[in-house]
Formats: structure tokens, sequence, C-alpha cells
């Protein structure tokens, strides 16, 4: 089997327009999340989300490009290509043959659909863009990612709610590990911030109105975010060879399903997601330092992991330390665990556990180390990003240090 | 039909039962309804009085609206109706 590791990052997100920003925000503990700006926000119970402001579309791409690229498949392409960048890959011949795209997204391109419903009921138009379709389905992301770079082998979208970064992620290791592509870009991407999307997400009843305070006993809900990451997956010898510098390395990966209810996440599930990940990496258990937790801020999900990770790690899960970045750039849903993913990388890179900041109150359900408020200084060895999404679908993922 | 017989009406088909076996002091979870049917319950009440019901799934039970039972439920809806028609 080939080692994977991890030779390009790129990201834009409430945090932050590259990696570099989003670091420094997550260091300063840089809340993301403010009030929402788009149409008719004025009829939501819910005004605030991590949104990603003062972002140009046309900074970035032509007028043709965006007739076909909604909001995340933007978010997509801007952070693949500070990805790609960073890696210093180009793809022609056998390489790009065998290399593809594999990207996490729920909610596809929302904001078209959005436009589109509101023009033909609301506006009682008869008439839409001849290019709805291809704006609004969820693999448009990967299919342009594919095009710009001339990755030409397996490229696809998963779909797994709020794990389908993970899943992504998880297939795209595996490929990789296989020898099946010597080349994987995975991550994924979420824009689901209009109107529709936040109203949705309302008659839930899980969303918080002031702020996302994962793990805090005065928790409230859950807090949306958008934007999108993505980074470049590299068989390890391949990298080696061509002398690129490695971010770190994917060690591990575990999907398991609750099988149980559509949205309550049991513990048992979780519990088994990350357990798996520790056994097919063969990683001892006390080497795991660090945890980006799904953390969403709601009563069923902060007290459900911090009981699966305790039922793991046993009595090494009160010396780890497990943060929720959602607390600073929300919950990006099908792109979240790609937002995450860096953070995890910080912590491997340069020793800085990202925090959850807006803790107020201890949690006596929640009482492991969340990095309350303020970043830390640590070296980390291996480390892991949970998600465990609606559909009681969980996927874990494990870096370590090169 | 009155508050009451609505209320009941609603309850009784997200707990799969007759209104018949819906008592004032019965609670959701006496019923068999979980967290989602109450979400549900919640909204099918909203739309029937026209209201909005404060209630967060995170902590059904820390909100200004009661639903420990029933009665309760009642209560505030007629709180809620007054409140809101003013």
């Amino acid at each position: 089997m080939k080692r994977v590791v991890i030779t390009g990052a790129g990201t834009i997100n409430a945090l932050g327009f590259d990696v570099a920003d989003t670091f420094k925000a997550m260091r300063e503990g840089r809340c993301g999340i403010g009030p929402l700006e788009f149409r008719d926000v004025d009829r939501l119970a819910i005004k605030i989300g991590g949104q990603v402001h003062g972002y140009e579309p046309e900074a970035h791409f032509n007028r043709q490009q965006l007739s076909l690229y909604d909001r995340f498949t933007q978010f997509t392409l801007l952070a693949a290509r500070q990805a790609m960048e960073q890696s210093g890959l180009e793809f022609h011949g056998e390489l790009a043959d065998r290399s593809g795209v594999i990207l996490g997204n729920s909610g596809g391109g929302l904001n078209t659909q959005d436009e589109n419903f509101r023009a033909v009921y609301e506006d009682g138009k008869n008439r839409v863009h001849p290019f709805v379709v291809p704006k609004l389905m969820n693999n448009a992301a990967a299919s342009h990612v594919s095009m710009e770079f001339n990755l030409r082998g397996p490229t696809f979208t998963v779909a797994t709610a709020c794990a389908s970064s993970n899943h992504a992620m998880g297939q795209a290791y595996q490929m990789v590990r296989s020898g099946m592509a010597p080349v994987m870009i995975t991550g994924g991407s979420e824009s689901m911030l209009c109107f529709g999307g936040v109203k949705a997400w309302e008659g839930l009843r899980v969303m918080s109105k002031d702020a996302c305070r994962p793990f805090c006993a005065t928790r409230n809900g859950m807090v949306q975010g958008e934007g999108a990451g993505v980074f470049v997956f590299e068989d390890y010898d391949h990298a080696r060879a061509r002398g690129a510098d490695i971010l770190a390395e994917v060690v591990g990966f575990a999907m398991s399903s609750d099988a149980a209810d559509i949205v309550m996440p049991s513990k048992a599930g979780a519990a088994r997601a990350i357990s798996g990940a520790l056994k097919d990496g063969k990683i001892a258990k006390e080497r795991v330092s660090y945890i980006n937790a799904h953390g969403t801020g709601t009563a069923a999900n902060d007290k459900t992991e911090c009981a699966a990770v305790a039922d793991v790690f046993g009595a090494h899960a009160d010396s780890l330390m497990m943060s929720s970045t959602k607390s600073m750039h929300g919950h990006l849903i099908g792109g979240t665990g790609a937002v995450e993913l860096l953070a995890c990388i910080m912590a491997l890179k340069d020793g800085i556990i990202a925090p959850t900041i807006g803790y107020q109150e201890h949690d006596p359900e929640c009482a492991l180390d969340v990095v309350p408020n303020e970043a830390r200084e640590a070296t980390v060895d291996v480390v892991m990003s949970n998600a465990f999404a609606f559909g009681g679908l969980n996927a874990v993922i494990a870096l370590a240090r090169v | 039909m009155n508050v009451k017989d609505q209320v009941i009406a609603i309850i009784a088909e997200q707990a799969l039962l007759e209104p018949s076996d819906v008592t004032l002091d019965s609670t959701p979870s006496d019923l068999g309804i979980d967290s989602l049917g109450l979400v549900e319950a919640i909204f099918a009440i909203e739309e029937t009085f026209d209201i909005s019901v404060p209630f967060n799934a995170n902590d059904p039970t820390e909100g200004d609206f009661d639903i420990s039972s029933v009665a309760k439920i009642i209560e505030g809806i007629e709180k809620l109706k007054a409140g809101q028609a003013a």
C-alpha cells in the first residue's frame, strides 16, 4: 500500500480568502459569524451565519464562467487554484489520465435554485437561463476542477450531508493508497446561505439566533457557514521524487452508519468510526493529541460526540484536546470537513491548536479539554477530524506529521 | 373546533392515536412523540393558529413555551394568540 500525503491546500471561508488568513484567524480565535446579507433576510428568524463577505466574483471569473459557476463552484475553484499552486503539480499524459477529483457537497447550487425558483414562482417568469441545470448540479464543482486542471481520472461528488467532505477525502485517500490514482484533488464546498437555504434549516429548530457555542452549557444550536476547502492528496513516493513540500500525511480513515435515526446521532455509530480510523491506521490511541470535533453546538451532537470520544479513548480522553472550529467559521455542511481539516494541518505543521470560541460555561456532559476561547501551542503527533452527518453517516480521518 | 380540540387533534395525529386517547395531562413522551415529532407538532400549531412559537429543539424545556403537558401547550397557545394578535 502507498503512503498518502497532502501537498497542497486552499480555502475560502468566513475567516479568510486563503489558508494563511484562515490559520491567522484560527490562531486569534476570531469569529467569522455575523449578520447575514442577502435578499429577504428580514423574513428569516435566523439572521446570522458564517458568510463570505467582500468577495467579488467578477475579480476571479469572466462573464461566461459566471453563467456556469454557482457560488459553491466559484468557492471550489478558488480553493483548488490555491491548492494546485502550492503543490506545484501540472497534469499531462498518464498522470492526468489517472488523477481525479472527489469533492463533498450537500446542497449543490442552492443559490441558483433559489434565484430561479423565485423567478418562476414569485416573479411569474416563464423562462430561465439555459444553464440552470449545469450550474446547480452538485457535481458541477468537481467537473470544473477537472476541466481547469486537466484531471481525467476518477471524478465525482459525494453527498452525505455534514460528512460529505470527510467521505470525499476518505475516498481520495483510499484511491491514492491503493495505487489506483497517483494524485487526487479532494475536499468540499457549500453555499447554502440564501433565503431558501436558511429557511429550510430554520424549520428544524436547531439553529442558534446568537452564536455557535459548541460544548458550552449555554449552547443553543448550530450556525451555518459557507466556503470551500480543497487539498492535493498525493502518493508519498511521487511527492518525494519531485521534491514537493509535504503538509501532512493521511494515516487513517473509517466510516460507519448508525442505522438508527435520520437526525439523532448515535454514540455507538460515532465511536465505531473513530475507533475504525485508529484501527485502519494502526494508530495507538495515546498518539492522538488533537481532535477537530464535529462540534455543531446542538444539544444532541455535542454530548453524543463527547461520550463517543470518551468511550474510544478511555482515560486518554482526559489528556487530549478537542475543539470545534465551527464556533468561528460556522457549519459548512457538505464543505465543513474540508475547512476543518485545515485546523488539523495547522496543529501538525505550526503546533497551534485552534480554539472553541464563545465558550462560557462548563457542561458536565461535555467534560473534555475543548481548548476554550484561546488557541494553544502544543506539539502534536497524530490528529483526527470527526464528521457525523444527518442520516447517521459518520466519517473520521486521521493525519500525522511526516 | 376550539383551541383545545384543535391541539388535541394535532397531537393525536402526530402520535398516531385517536383524539380520545390524548388527555390534558399527557406529556409528549407519554404519547410517544420524539424530538422530531415535537418539532412537527409545533409547526402544525404555528400553521393552524398563525402564531410563532418560541421553541428550540436543542433545549425544549428551557424556552418560554411550556411543552410539559397538553394542557400547558394549550395554555401557551392561548397566551401567544392573545399577545401576537395585540
